[in-house]
């Protein structure tokens, strides 16, 4: 079930330059099904700024009834929910699209998680639920740099991690497929989240692996019903184009155009 | 008595508050949400004869209190609206307005003559003001004798009544709301979205691929209702208002300048909502002007 609701925030605190951690408690983490959705975001009572922003969810804690979502603080609206503190109310619509597919993963197997900068932080939830069914997650996380790194120690604490920045100030230096490049093929399947051009040079990359990725786009109602999101497919499915926000935002490799 | 019934050419709304077309899809996403039996009508996206992809992203923007959209008429084609969508769409007590658009008249006339068979469609908005396609749409708004004509050709094949929706991208909307009336329409709907634009402020370029996008949101509120106060001093026909309505007093405010009934646009994706709760909210808005009934509001700014 969608809901709207006025959660309550429990935390909210700069984990690097401009990420925030913020999280929020409310009956609505009841409805969240797994990792990969998404919560639509309105940061004012006023109509100014008017629409609402898209946050993936980081992480869910059903028992407490709260989950966690990791932002970067960058334009108006961003900025409005950066100064929220404990106590205050947020307006949250979700929980939203269709998170990544657990069940294609087994005991046993290893599986590859790719995030490129806010990117990141939806394979959190979903490395902790791979590491439950018993699978093992490589983490391959990119970053412009050392100053905007975040959950280094929580994703080593569930499996191999391997940072990339870009300018080379924490750990490897290049990009994701820098050190993708350098890994034994012989893992299940992958999923990844994260700036277009870095899901289309997985696709690339890997062509015949399995693979899942989360994409991102400028959206309106977040429901399905504006069109705002839509994004062409590719010959290899029936349908001309998706909606990243209800049909997506997680397809599977090779579905949309890159 | 139902204080928020109003009466309308070939809709028996029991609310004045609908969903404006293109904000609300074909119903199935806001279905999730609520029953969709509560609202006065629903407005469909626009439908055209092929089926139509739209334009590239991004097709959005937001702006000061508002928001630009270039979608560009995206919708499954006239056969797919009648037997899928209208279809689905019979399970609610809600009258349908299907909007209906095209690149010639004879494209009006073929999706007007075949969806207002359908049984659930009680009325026509002729979409002449759609501002984000190259072709039709508002060609048609923006010239007097084009929409008279256009209205004439639509009023002759369709089985139900028809609106016209109006442009506000022009000098003098009364002038077009006349001829459409003359046209033989049995009401007007307006207004459509303002033509504006956004620049990314660091590349200097547009930032909706189509360049140019429509205006809508509270920010165009003050524009809409003083069009909706003229053009109601100037036709006999009932208007449905709408532009900016983001809550009961705007609703209030539309009715007031003239408008019989409203609809709801892009508040809906601010508020998912909205709709049932505006319409919750009117008799104690109602109550508190002292008024027995909605239609009472009628109109009020011009007594």
């Amino acid at each position: 079930m969608i809901r709207n609701e006025r959660m309550v925030v429990i935390e909210q605190k700069e984990i690097a330059r401009n990420i925030f951690e913020l999280t929020l408690t409310g009956k609505l983490v009841e409805d969240m099904k797994g990792p990969g959705q998404f919560v639509h975001i309105r940061v004012s009572d006023s109509y100014e700024p008017l629409l609402r922003r898209p946050i993936s969810i980081a992480s869910i804690n059903q028992e407490l009834n709260q989950f966690t979502m990791i932002y970067r603080a960058e334009g108006r609206g961003t900025s409005l929910l950066s100064i929220k503190k404990q106590g205050e109310e947020v307006d949250v619509l979700g929980p939203l699209g269709n998170g990544f597919p657990l069940n294609e993963a087994k005991k046993g197997d290893t599986v590859v998680l790719v995030g490129g900068g806010i990117g990141v932080p939806p394979l959190y939830e979903l490395s902790k639920r791979l590491v439950e069914i018993g699978a093992k997650p490589i983490h391959i996380l990119g970053f412009q740099s050392q100053d905007v790194v975040f959950y280094e120690e929580k994703f080593s604490d569930l499996g191999d991690t391997h940072i990339v920045t870009v300018d080379g100030t924490q750990g490897h230096q290049g990009f994701v497929t820098t050190v993708l490049t350098e890994l034994q093929n012989d893992f299940s399947m992958y999923f990844s989240c994260g700036p277009v051009p870095m899901l289309a040079a997985l696709q690339n990359m890997y062509p015949t692996k399995k693979g899942f990725l989360s994409f991102e786009e400028r959206m309106g109602c977040g429901l399905g019903a504006c069109f705002a999101c839509v994004c062409k497919t590719t010959e290899q499915t029936e349908v001309d184009y998706v909606k990243v926000c209800s049909d997506g935002p997680v397809f599977p490799a090779g579905v949309v155009q890159v | 008595m139902n204080r928020l019934a109003v009466e309308l050419p070939g809709l028996s709304l029991k609310n004045p508050i609908m969903p404006a077309s293109g904000c609300f899809g074909f119903g199935k996403e806001y279905a999730k949400l609520y029953d969709l039996s509560k609202l006065g009508a629903i407005m469909i996206k626009a439908t055209t004869l092929e089926t139509r992809l739209g334009n590239p992203t991004p097709r959005v923007a937001e702006t000061a209190s508002g928001m630009l959209n270039a979608i560009g008429l995206q919708n499954p084609g006239l056969e797919k609206v009648i037997s899928e969508e209208l279809v689905w769409l019979e399970q609610y007590d809600t009258p349908i307005i299907a909007n209906v658009a095209g690149t010639l008249t004879e494209d009006y006339v073929e999706v007007a003559k075949h969806i207002s068979k359908s049984k659930n469609v009680h009325a026509l908005e002729l979409n002449i003001s759609c501002p984000n396609v190259k072709c039709g749409g508002i060609t048609f708004g923006t010239d007097p004798a084009i929409a008279a004509e256009l209205t004439a050709a639509v009023k002759a094949v369709s089985e139900v009544p028809v609106y016209v929706k109006l442009s506000p991208n022009v000098t003098d909307v009364g002038e077009i709301a006349r001829a459409v009336e003359a046209g033989g329409a049995d009401g007007i709907t307006m207004i459509n979205t303002l033509v504006g634009m956004r620049l990314d402020t660091r590349t200097g370029k547009p930032v909706i691929a189509n360049g140019t996008g429509g205006l809508s949101g509270p920010a165009v509120k003050p524009v809409a209702l003083r069009m909706v106060y003229e053009v109601a001093k100037q036709v006999s026909i009932p208007i449905i208002g709408m532009g900016g309505i983001a809550n009961v007093d705007d609703v209030i405010d539309f009715m007031s300048a003239g408008a019989s009934a409203v609809a709801v646009g892009t508040a809906n994706f601010v508020d998912p909502f909205i709709c049932p709760t505006i319409i919750e909210q009117l008799p104690e808005k109602l109550d508190w002007l002292g008024l027995n009934h909605v239609s009472e509001l009628i109109g009020r700014s011009h007594r």
